[in-house]
Protein backbone atom coordinates (compact mmCIF):
# COMPACT_ATOMS: atom_id res chain seq x y z
CA UNK A 1 0.00 0.00 0.00
CA UNK A 2 1.97 2.41 -0.90
CA UNK A 3 1.16 6.62 -0.14
CA UNK A 4 -0.10 8.81 -3.20
CA UNK A 5 0.50 12.11 -3.59
CA UNK A 6 -1.17 13.53 -6.59
CA UNK A 7 1.65 16.98 -6.59
CA UNK A 8 3.54 17.60 -9.02
CA UNK A 9 6.97 19.68 -8.53
CA UNK A 10 5.73 23.05 -10.17
CA UNK A 11 2.63 22.86 -7.57
CA UNK A 12 4.61 21.84 -4.78
CA UNK A 13 7.01 25.30 -5.59
CA UNK A 14 3.78 27.54 -5.69
CA UNK A 15 2.42 26.60 -2.22
CA UNK A 16 2.32 29.86 -0.26
CA UNK A 17 3.52 27.99 3.03
CA UNK A 18 4.98 31.56 4.25
CA UNK A 19 6.86 31.61 7.35
CA UNK A 20 6.57 27.69 8.89
CA UNK A 21 7.11 26.92 4.82
CA UNK A 22 10.53 28.81 4.83
CA UNK A 23 11.71 27.49 8.27
CA UNK A 24 10.74 23.59 7.16
CA UNK A 25 12.61 23.74 3.69
CA UNK A 26 15.40 25.49 5.99
CA UNK A 27 15.14 22.65 8.28
CA UNK A 28 15.65 20.29 5.46
CA UNK A 29 18.15 21.46 3.76
CA UNK A 30 20.62 22.14 6.80
CA UNK A 31 19.91 18.40 7.59
CA UNK A 32 20.81 17.47 4.56
CA UNK A 33 23.81 19.42 4.03
CA UNK A 34 24.97 18.51 7.62
CA UNK A 35 24.72 14.42 6.66
CA UNK A 36 26.29 14.95 3.58
CA UNK A 37 29.32 17.40 5.37
CA UNK A 38 29.66 14.79 8.57
CA UNK A 39 29.81 11.76 5.94
CA UNK A 40 32.41 13.15 4.30
CA UNK A 41 34.17 15.02 6.89
CA UNK A 42 34.51 11.57 9.56
CA UNK A 43 35.19 9.41 5.85
CA UNK A 44 38.15 11.93 4.75
CA UNK A 45 40.19 12.17 8.00
CA UNK A 46 39.08 8.39 7.85
CA UNK A 47 41.21 7.97 4.78
CA UNK A 48 43.35 10.81 5.12
CA UNK A 49 46.29 11.72 2.32
CA UNK A 50 45.14 13.57 -0.94
CA UNK A 51 42.02 12.70 -0.28
CA UNK A 52 41.33 13.96 3.01
CA UNK A 53 43.26 16.83 2.51
CA UNK A 54 41.13 17.65 -1.00
CA UNK A 55 38.12 17.95 1.29
CA UNK A 56 40.17 19.75 4.81
CA UNK A 57 41.01 22.27 1.93
CA UNK A 58 37.22 22.75 0.99
CA UNK A 59 36.11 22.87 4.75
CA UNK A 60 38.58 25.88 5.31
CA UNK A 61 37.02 27.76 2.41
CA UNK A 62 35.68 30.66 3.60
CA UNK A 63 32.77 30.38 0.94
CA UNK A 64 31.54 27.11 2.01
CA UNK A 65 32.08 28.21 6.00
CA UNK A 66 29.48 31.09 5.07
CA UNK A 67 27.02 28.49 3.66
CA UNK A 68 27.44 25.59 6.28
CA UNK A 69 27.23 28.22 9.23
CA UNK A 70 24.12 29.41 7.60
CA UNK A 71 22.41 26.23 7.12
CA UNK A 72 24.05 23.99 10.32
CA UNK A 73 22.72 26.81 12.87
CA UNK A 74 19.77 27.69 11.67
CA UNK A 75 19.07 24.22 11.51
CA UNK A 76 20.01 24.28 15.56
CA UNK A 77 18.23 26.87 16.30
CA UNK A 78 15.03 25.68 14.38
CA UNK A 79 15.49 22.23 16.04
CA UNK A 80 15.58 23.81 19.50
CA UNK A 81 12.21 25.78 18.78
CA UNK A 82 10.98 22.23 17.19
CA UNK A 83 12.12 20.82 20.39
CA UNK A 84 10.39 23.26 22.75
CA UNK A 85 7.24 23.38 20.84
CA UNK A 86 6.66 19.75 20.93
CA UNK A 87 7.80 18.74 23.97
CA UNK A 88 4.92 21.56 25.66
CA UNK A 89 2.38 21.20 22.76
CA UNK A 90 0.28 23.84 24.62
CA UNK A 91 2.36 26.03 22.41
CA UNK A 92 1.87 24.98 19.59
CA UNK A 93 -0.51 28.01 18.85
CA UNK A 94 2.19 29.90 18.98
CA UNK A 95 3.88 28.99 16.50
CA UNK A 96 4.13 32.08 14.11
CA UNK A 97 4.96 33.76 17.06
CA UNK A 98 7.64 31.36 18.12
CA UNK A 99 9.39 31.69 14.74
CA UNK A 100 9.66 35.51 15.02
CA UNK A 101 11.72 34.68 17.97
CA UNK A 102 13.45 32.00 16.07
CA UNK A 103 14.75 34.87 13.75
CA UNK A 104 15.72 36.93 16.67
CA UNK A 105 17.98 34.66 18.16
CA UNK A 106 19.07 33.36 14.31
CA UNK A 107 20.22 36.88 13.16
CA UNK A 108 22.46 37.68 15.67
CA UNK A 109 24.21 34.29 16.38
CA UNK A 110 24.52 34.14 12.56
CA UNK A 111 25.59 37.61 12.52
CA UNK A 112 28.83 36.78 14.73
CA UNK A 113 29.80 33.61 13.02
CA UNK A 114 29.59 35.87 9.37
CA UNK A 115 31.41 38.43 11.41
CA UNK A 116 34.16 36.18 12.71
CA UNK A 117 34.34 33.95 9.45
CA UNK A 118 34.77 37.45 6.77
CA UNK A 119 37.02 38.64 8.96
CA UNK A 120 39.47 36.14 9.09
CA UNK A 121 39.01 35.85 5.78
CA UNK A 122 40.06 39.36 4.71
CA UNK A 123 42.56 39.60 7.44
CA UNK A 124 43.91 36.40 8.10
CA UNK B 1 -9.41 33.78 17.62
CA UNK B 2 -8.28 30.67 20.05
CA UNK B 3 -8.23 27.42 18.75
CA UNK B 4 -8.95 24.28 20.72
CA UNK B 5 -6.11 22.22 21.65
CA UNK B 6 -6.26 19.01 19.14
CA UNK B 7 -3.29 17.36 21.21
CA UNK B 8 -4.19 14.11 22.62
CA UNK B 9 -1.60 13.70 26.08
CA UNK B 10 1.18 11.17 25.72
CA UNK B 11 -0.60 8.05 27.49
CA UNK B 12 -3.47 8.36 25.37
CA UNK B 13 -1.32 8.36 21.59
CA UNK B 14 0.04 5.02 21.80
CA UNK B 15 3.08 4.11 20.47
CA UNK B 16 4.83 2.63 17.24
CA UNK B 17 8.57 2.93 15.96
CA UNK B 18 7.39 5.84 14.21
CA UNK B 19 6.31 7.91 17.33
CA UNK B 20 9.38 6.07 19.23
CA UNK B 21 12.05 7.79 17.03
CA UNK B 22 9.68 11.18 16.59
CA UNK B 23 10.35 11.52 20.51
CA UNK B 24 14.25 10.33 20.05
CA UNK B 25 15.02 13.02 17.63
CA UNK B 26 13.53 16.03 19.95
CA UNK B 27 15.55 14.22 23.31
CA UNK B 28 18.66 14.01 20.98
CA UNK B 29 18.47 17.41 19.77
CA UNK B 30 18.92 18.50 23.30
CA UNK B 31 21.42 15.85 24.09
CA UNK B 32 23.24 17.36 21.34
CA UNK B 33 22.90 20.66 22.88
CA UNK B 34 23.75 19.15 26.59
CA UNK B 35 27.12 17.79 24.88
CA UNK B 36 28.26 20.63 22.91
CA UNK B 37 27.98 23.00 26.02
CA UNK B 38 29.89 20.45 28.01
CA UNK B 39 32.35 20.79 25.25
CA UNK B 40 32.04 24.36 25.31
CA UNK B 41 32.60 24.84 28.91
CA UNK B 42 35.49 22.20 29.05
CA UNK B 43 37.98 24.68 26.61
CA UNK B 44 36.82 27.60 28.77
CA UNK B 45 38.32 25.58 31.57
CA UNK B 46 40.89 24.24 30.06
CA UNK B 47 41.83 27.65 29.32
CA UNK B 48 40.09 28.60 26.13
CA UNK B 49 40.14 31.93 26.62
CA UNK B 50 43.30 32.70 26.59
CA UNK B 51 44.61 30.50 23.62
CA UNK B 52 41.70 29.94 21.26
CA UNK B 53 39.58 32.55 18.86
CA UNK B 54 35.71 31.87 18.61
CA UNK B 55 36.29 29.58 15.65
CA UNK B 56 38.62 26.93 17.09
CA UNK B 57 36.38 26.82 20.40
CA UNK B 58 33.48 25.76 18.52
CA UNK B 59 34.98 23.67 15.67
CA UNK B 60 35.92 21.89 19.34
CA UNK B 61 32.23 22.74 20.52
CA UNK B 62 30.55 20.68 17.75
CA UNK B 63 33.10 17.35 18.16
CA UNK B 64 35.73 17.88 20.86
CA UNK B 65 38.34 15.85 19.13
CA UNK B 66 42.07 16.72 19.94
CA UNK B 67 42.62 16.48 16.16
CA UNK B 68 40.03 19.91 15.56
CA UNK B 69 42.46 22.06 17.83
CA UNK B 70 46.02 20.75 16.47
CA UNK B 71 46.30 23.81 14.65
CA UNK B 72 46.12 25.65 17.81
CA UNK B 73 49.72 26.33 20.02
CA UNK B 74 47.95 24.65 23.34
CA UNK B 75 49.62 24.82 26.87
CA UNK B 76 48.26 21.61 28.26
CA UNK B 77 47.57 19.42 24.50
CA UNK B 78 47.14 16.47 26.51
CA UNK B 79 44.10 17.68 28.77
CA UNK B 80 42.34 17.89 25.24
CA UNK B 81 43.20 14.18 24.52
CA UNK B 82 41.70 12.41 27.62
CA UNK B 83 39.34 9.45 27.63
CA UNK B 84 36.81 11.88 28.90
CA UNK B 85 36.88 13.85 25.67
CA UNK B 86 36.89 10.66 24.03
CA UNK B 87 33.55 9.35 25.39
CA UNK B 88 31.96 12.95 25.25
CA UNK B 89 32.87 12.86 21.34
CA UNK B 90 32.13 9.21 21.02
CA UNK B 91 28.34 10.16 22.73
CA UNK B 92 27.56 13.01 20.58
CA UNK B 93 28.66 11.19 17.67
CA UNK B 94 26.10 7.98 18.38
CA UNK B 95 23.50 10.40 19.55
CA UNK B 96 24.07 12.60 15.91
CA UNK B 97 24.16 9.54 13.61
CA UNK B 98 20.97 8.13 15.44
CA UNK B 99 19.45 11.33 15.06
CA UNK B 100 20.75 12.55 11.26
CA UNK B 101 20.15 8.57 9.81
CA UNK B 102 16.64 9.07 10.96
CA UNK B 103 16.02 12.48 9.60
CA UNK B 104 17.51 11.26 5.77
CA UNK B 105 15.04 8.25 6.25
CA UNK B 106 12.23 10.96 6.97
CA UNK B 107 13.19 13.27 4.26
CA UNK B 108 13.66 9.94 1.70
CA UNK B 109 10.55 8.88 2.61
CA UNK B 110 8.68 11.85 1.49
CA UNK B 111 9.85 11.42 -1.80
CA UNK B 112 10.21 8.02 -2.29
CA UNK B 113 7.11 6.46 -1.91
CA UNK B 114 6.94 2.67 -2.97
CA UNK B 115 7.18 0.28 -0.43
CA UNK B 116 10.26 -1.83 -1.90
CA UNK B 117 11.99 1.69 -2.41
CA UNK B 118 11.79 2.75 1.03
CA UNK B 119 12.45 -0.98 2.14
CA UNK B 120 16.54 -0.38 -0.09
CA UNK B 121 16.22 3.06 1.98
CA UNK B 122 15.78 1.49 4.97
CA UNK B 123 18.70 -1.13 4.42
CA UNK B 124 20.88 1.23 3.11
CA UNK B 125 20.51 3.68 6.10
CA UNK B 126 20.85 0.66 8.54
CA UNK B 127 23.80 0.04 6.96
CA UNK B 128 25.10 3.56 6.93
CA UNK B 129 24.64 4.17 10.24
CA UNK B 130 26.55 1.06 11.24
CA UNK B 131 29.46 1.56 9.23
CA UNK B 132 29.50 5.59 9.93
CA UNK B 133 29.53 4.83 13.87
CA UNK B 134 32.13 2.38 13.70
CA UNK B 135 34.63 4.45 11.37
CA UNK B 136 33.70 7.83 13.46
CA UNK B 137 34.58 6.02 16.93
CA UNK B 138 37.66 4.64 15.38
CA UNK B 139 38.78 8.15 14.26
CA UNK B 140 38.07 9.21 17.40
CA UNK B 141 39.94 6.95 19.57
CA UNK B 142 42.94 6.69 17.25
CA UNK B 143 43.37 10.05 16.40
Amino acid sequence: MGLKRNVSLAKGLRYKGQGPMLTFVLHRLGGLAMGIFVTTHILSSFVGGDVGKFFNDMYTNWLFQVVMFFLILFHAVNGLRITILDLWPGLLDHTREAIWIEWAVFIPVYGLALFAIVTSALGG
Amino acid sequence: MASKPRTLPLNKRGMNFEMFMWIITRLTALAMYGLILIAIIGALIMGARNQMNIADVLRWGFMPNAGHVQSVPLENAEAWATPFWRWVGSALLLVAVGHGVHGLVVIADDYIVSERGRGVVRFISIVMMIGMSIIGLYVLWTA
